[in-house]
């Protein structure tokens, strides 16, 4: 219900109504602001040619052609490892383990500290497990390794609520009808619980494409055309901070960089909600 | 669970004298010393209890006595249940339903079970009944549109969708889902059918056309009905069965013919009951 401010009300409640509008209003101005400058900023340089070619003397001139490759790269890494992990683990704490259980309750708690871990500290444990003791050095396959165990957590734990989200009148009636827990888990209780993995999905790729700190001690600083998963290839992120920390004058392709950030991050979260208002209708049919 | 204790007496027959026809009802379903207790709190004890084929067997008592915790002993969806512990034993057709190396997956395959909320599952109607009949096996395209045809038929249910199998189950209305549920049921060909209070979600006109149904599916399957509609258990049941709580757990009161029971009944708490004067 909205409420709406009358000349009966105490000054203490106009007070209470300007905080909370300020505040609201605050927080949308940053974002109106900080979207509009990148806007505003970058959209005349970014082109077909700017998304496609390689970058000239250090990222001054070009394009981004070879960074967005690295980045898909990476993020692909990331999300071929992370979601069979982060849906398994989703689905023995959802669906095997009683809210009772010890190894239930610590995955959990140790999931949430995870989460909250900075993520120049995953960086770290990155460079050192897979650049040096697995021997994967600076490259793509490493970036993208780190970046899964920072996505996990939250992927993870959206992925349980979805499960949980699913009534409990759909695991009794299929029981009731003798179907397996296999059947039903694949059937009935994955795709129901799509909208909660999307969430996490959305989430995670958000913090893991928006990520500098992790990927400087991974994935590696080179601009060039990545050849292999072993190649060391610049993210997007990566990109952005060193033209506008490192390079004098690279702040038009800075912004040029981050609006195609942006775009991207919203596009990831509109096909993830379109997938699940219409991709699901396949299988899971809602009214 | 606790190991069942081994039986003797009138459950030992010979299993062919069970299957021959004949025309005075046989017992089906042997109930014997059941009880269920959720951690340490006791939902019903020491129901004993003989159900007979092809008829209807209903249920009654207040809320909270067992009913339901007894049903689902039955096709062991107890075993879904943390902290639940069945004792007693269960025999159907010689099959020791308690046992821990029952094949559940038969078990709830000759016993289906309708609950309280229509509970369709989020597919299509067709999908509704297909996958789980492609689920325990049946392949044949054919077969399975046959089958789809005929138990919607049986429930009254296709002259209302048949042109309409590809939309969803969920935005039938209430009654409706019911019924989808009952042939979801019913295409498995069960010898049992549970019913858990299955027209107390519905509106008046469904509950009528659910109840009209379940009349019509006597003699074919075996039904176990619990209802806290008296009238209904009167109209319809063969056989009725009050549970009351006595001293903090369900128990077995008195067990008859439905006309033994609603006339006639012998113990002073069934009297009270049906005539409206408890529960």
């Amino acid at each position: 219900m909205v409420e709406t401010l009358n000349r009966s009300q105490t000054p203490r409640e106009w007070l209470a109504f300007a905080l909370v509008w300020g505040a609201a209003a605050l927080v949308t101005a940053t974002f109106c602001w900080l979207l509009g400058d990148i806007v505003w900023h970058g959209l005349g340089h970014v082109s077909w040619t700017f998304l496609t070619a390689p970058p000239e003397n250090a990222g001054r001139r070009g394009g981004i052609g070879p960074i967005l490759v690295s980045t898909s790269l990476i993020l692909g890494v990331c999300l071929t490892v992370s979601l069979p992990i982060g849906i398994g683990t989703a689905v023995f704490l959802a669906e095997f383990t009683s809210d009772q259980s010890q190894f239930g309750r610590m995955t959990r708690r140790s999931l949430d500290i995870l989460a909250g871990v900075p993520s120049i500290v995953f960086g770290l444990f990155g460079n050192a497990f897979f650049c040096k003791t697995l021997g994967l050095g600076f490259s793509i396959l490493s970036g993208g390794l780190t970046l899964a165990c920072m996505v996990l957590p939250i992927l993870i734990r959206s992925t349980e609520e979805g499960f949980r989200a699913v009534p409990a009148s759909y695991r009794l009636s299929a029981a009731a009808l003798g179907l397996s827990r296999t059947t039903t888990l694949v059937h009935l209780l994955l795709p129901a619980a799509v909208p909660g993995l999307l969430v996490g999905l959305v989430l995670g790729v958000g913090r893991a494409i928006a990520e500098t700190a992790a990927l400087i001690f991974t994935s590696g600083y080179v601009d060039r055309m990545p050849e292999s998963l072993l190649d060391s290839g610049r993210a997007l992120s990566i990109h952005i901070f060193d033209l506008s920390m490192n390079v004098s004058g690279g702040d038009a392709n800075a912004y040029a960089s981050s609006l195609v950030l942006v775009i991207l991050l919203l596009a990831i979260n509109g096909i993830a909600s379109a997938v699940t208002t219409y991709g699901l209708h396949r299988k899971i049919v809602r009214v | 669970m606790t190991p069942a204790e081994p039986i003797t007496g009138p459950r030992s027959r010979h299993p062919l004298e069970e299957r021959s026809p004949c025309r005075k009802p046989q017992s089906f379903m042997e109930i014997d010393r059941l009880g269920l207790h959720y951690g340490e709190k006791p939902a019903f004890q020491d129901v004993t209890l003989s159900i007979s084929k092809g008829r209807i067997t209903a249920l009654v008592g207040p809320s909270g006595c067992g009913k339901t915790s007894f049903l689902i002993c039955l096709n062991r969806l107890t075993d879904l249940i943390a902290g639940c512990r069945v004792s007693g034993r269960i025999t159907i057709d010689a099959l020791d339903v308690l046992a821990p190396g029952t094949d559940l997956i038969q078990l709830r395959r000759r016993i289906g079970m309708i609950f309280q909320k229509p509970n369709p599952f989020p597919l299509t109607i067709r999908r509704n009944i297909e996958f789980p009949l492609r689920e325990h096996g049946l392949r044949d395209r054919g077969q399975i549109i046959q089958t789809m045809e005929t138990t919607l038929r049986d429930v009254g249910l296709w002259d209302e969708v048949k042109d309409r199998l590809d939309s969803p189950a969920l935005a039938l209305s209430g009654g409706q889902q019911q019924r989808l549920c009952i042939a979801r049921a019913l295409a498995l060909s069960p010898e049992v059918l549970l019913m858990d209070e299955p027209c107390s979600a519905l509106d008046p006109l469904s509950s009528g056309v659910v109840e009209d149904l379940i009349a019509s599916l006597r003699s074919r399957y075996t039904i176990l009905i619990v209802t806290h509609n008296l009238a209904q258990a009167r109209r319809i049941a063969d056989y009725a069965a009050l549970f009351w709580i006595q001293n903090g757990a369900g128990r077995l009161i008195e067990t008859g013919t439905a006309r033994q029971f609603f006339e006639e009944p012998h113990d002073p708490l069934t009297a009270a009951y049906v005539s409206g004067m408890r529960g």
